[in-house]
């Protein structure tokens, strides 16, 4: 228990892209489409992949495209809470895939910070990514999550500037989340002709694993981004599969380049 | 934000105030405000922080606004002793007239400061949201006089009981673009407009409707307002030779009660009201009154008051007028209220519809289902406190609501006159 906040992200993120290939972070709303399939869901994702973001559904996603905004509100409409979630995780046989919880702030001001940190911890959740929570705001939740050794992730993107990116980068716990692209989640992924210098950029200023997301869907783009990121974060592409009602973990084994058996 | 938790010290965040110390370094009004956004938005915030630094202030700038809004909006606009209510509410009733701004309601004020600024930091296109669309046309009108293009975001409900002002929008060049997702009101389109806004923050200039959002908005968006309050109290000296005993706004997201206000902060002998949407009831979605009922969160970048559920959702709200129907409030009118300087309280539905009834027969002057809040709440204040004299922000005018009034107030009239 007295690792520092994130390392075991850090590691399961380490241990994948020490075998060639970018680590896989797929991300799910918790339970969209079926609150009843949560639990059967986390558990194909998490054999699949090597962490696993859980969106914990709001009813004002601003960061998200409409894939996400979607499924939050399905979720919703469901009675899918923070409390929910992490009663349900506190319960059930986890993966071996870390976890992290991905919530805009408010739920987890609701919550409170404390209790949060506690429950989350008893829950077997490795951290947290706050997307309306930049890193100047973030004092009072990073030292809540700290107390349990849970990560603080944080975001960086390709505006901004080279002094906030050293600052970021520093305050990141478990991995650096590199927002590939200006615009919300879902978006095709606009191929920067200079992504690879900025996730460069990126890389010397951290001092965790450095995944890239926002826009990724395809075979080809984590082949693109091999040496480049330590991980890819897959999210509207893979809600829109599970929504479709196809099998993730086939799908997930496809980014990899590994046929299904 | 644990500051909320610990007592707050109401005195000292008045004197703070007072003093000109917020919004501090942080963006912060004591506890609220702040800037809760997506990593993406940071450059593209600390470059309008930057902008609202170097040109507000700056002589070129006030003097390019002030020529504006003296020869453009109709600046300033009149103070009206109000006869009739005066003597039905036997009180001295003055009202600031913001509805006879250019486009009929204050919204200009900050619409045409925040272009000029837009154009002097280089944005090649304005985004907007709209509630009542009057901030929408407001935009409008000032990205058509200073030559930006202009995309206005709109909640589907608000186009349908707006619709006059939908029009109004298209004719002044703006792309109009209906918001079906969330709530379909105020919020969804400010969500809608922040996702926008954060596909391309370096050309694109948000222009934020009201005194709400991250830092330096609410600052922002309170200086280009505060010159209501300016001439109002100006006014009041020349024409009442006396402050008012109280001043009254609506509060919906809070400009142009902040801007109102601003001026009279300092005259502790200055009763302060604001007048939120009490819609329908007292319980969770019958209303938008976020001060009254409303617990600190945090909504689209800024701490504070909300209406939301135990578990931090913000609740869907309601209110007869889409201008206030907000589940959230500027941060700093939640910070006059924890110093204990804006009294709050809330007007439903049925007194603003009788207001504007009354205001419409007592003064010929048709104010906006918002500023009708406005003038339920002076009216109480009113015959509390007798013999008073009382400043009435009549934030806009009416004629926008037709759609709501012709099925509420004048169908009840025709109703009446046939019988």
């Amino acid at each position: 228990m007295k690792e520092r906040p994130g390392e075991r992200l850090s590691a399961a993120i380490r241990a994948a892209a020490a075998q060639g290939e970018p680590a896989i972070i797929a991300f799910m709303t918790a339970g969209y489409p079926l609150r009843e399939q949560f639990r059967e869901q986390l558990a194909a994702i998490g054999e699949a992949a090597d962490v696993v973001e859980i969106g914990v559904p709001f009813t004002d996603p601003m960061a998200d495209g409409v894939t996400i905004q979607r499924s939050s509100q399905g979720a919703l409409r469901q009675g899918v809470s923070l409390a929910w979630i992490l009663a349900e995780l506190r319960t059930m046989t986890r993966p071996r895939a870390p976890l992290v919880l991905m919530s805009y702030l408010n739920p987890l001001l609701a919550f409170g910070f404390e209790p949060l940190a506690r429950a989350a911890a008893e829950a077997g959740v490795s951290g947290f990514i706050v997307p309306d929570l930049p890193y100047d705001e973030g004092e009072e939740l990073r030292a809540a999550l700290a107390t349990q050794g849970l990560a603080l992730v944080q975001m960086v993107t390709p505006v901004t500037t080279p002094e906030r990116l050293a600052k970021v980068c520093a305050a990141s716990e478990g991995f650096v989340y590199a927002v590939t692209m200006t615009g919300t989640t879902g978006r095709n992924a606009a191929s920067l002709p200079d992504l690879a210098r900025y996730l460069g950029r990126v890389r010397a200023a951290a001092r965790t694993p450095v995944c890239a997301g926002f826009g990724i869907r395809r075979r080809e783009q984590v082949v693109a981004l091999r040496g480049q990121a330590d991980g890819v974060i897959v999210g509207s592409a893979l809600v829109e599969l599970l929504e479709r009602g196809e099998d993730p973990v086939r799908w997930l084994q496809g980014l990899r380049g590994r046929p299904a058996d | 934000m644990t500051a909320w938790n610990a007592e707050l010290d109401g005195g000292r965040l008045l004197a703070d105030e007072l003093a000109g110390k917020f919004p501090d370094a942080r963006g912060r009004f004591g506890p609220f405000g702040g800037r809760y956004v997506p990593e993406t938005l940071i450059p593209a915030l600390e470059r309008l922080a930057a902008g609202v630094h170097e040109h507000l202030h700056r002589e070129d700038f006030r003097r390019e606004l002030e020529l504006e809004l003296a020869s453009w909006v109709g600046r300033p606009t009149a103070l009206t002793h109000a006869r009739t209510l005066s003597r039905r509410w036997r009180a001295a009733v003055w009202l600031k007239r913001e509805d006879l701004a250019h486009t009929g309601a204050h919204k200009i004020n900050n619409a045409v400061g925040q272009a000029i600024l837009a154009r002097r930091l280089g944005a090649k296109r304005i985004v907007a949201e709209t509630g009542a669309g009057q901030h929408g046309v407001a935009t409008a009108a000032a990205c058509a006089r200073i030559g930006l293009p202009c995309t206005v975001y709109m909640g589907e409900v608000d186009m349908q009981r707006q619709a006059p002002n939908v029009g109004r929008m298209k004719l002044l060049g703006a792309t109009v673009v209906p918001v079906v997702n969330g709530d379909r009101t105020l919020r969804a389109a400010i969500d809608e407009a922040l996702r926008d806004w954060v596909s391309d923050p370096l050309g694109t200039y948000y222009l934020l409707g009201s005194a709400v959002g991250p830092h330096p908005y609410p600052y922002l968006v309170r200086e280009l307002q505060a010159v209501i309050g300016r001439e109002a109290r100006a006014q009041m000296l020349a024409r009442a030779a006396n402050l008012p005993d109280a001043v009254v706004a609506c509060v919906g997201g809070g400009s142009n009660a902040i801007g109102l206000f601003h001026a009279f902060l300092a005259d502790r002998q200055v009763e302060i009201l604001g007048i939120e949407a009490g819609g329908r009831g007292t319980g969770l979605g019958e209303n938008a009154a976020s001060i009254s009922f409303g617990r600190p969160g945090v909504l689209q970048g800024s701490y504070s008051l909300l209406l939301q559920d135990e578990a931090g959702q913000i609740q869907e709200t309601h209110s007869v007028s889409a201008g206030l129907d907000y589940p959230g409030v500027g941060p700093e009118h939640a910070l006059l209220r924890a110093a204990g300087r804006v009294r709050y309280e809330s007007a439903s539905d049925g007194e603003a519809l009788e207001a504007v009834k009354e205001c419409c027969e007592s003064e010929g002057i048709l104010p906006a289902l918002e500023s009708a809040h406005a003038l339920a709440g002076a009216k109480r204040w009113a015959q509390a406190n007798p013999g008073r004299r009382i400043l009435v922000g009549l934030s806009g005018r009416g004629d926008k609501d037709m759609p709501t009034l012709q099925a509420t107030l004048i169908a009840q009239l025709d109703q009446e006159r046939g019988r």
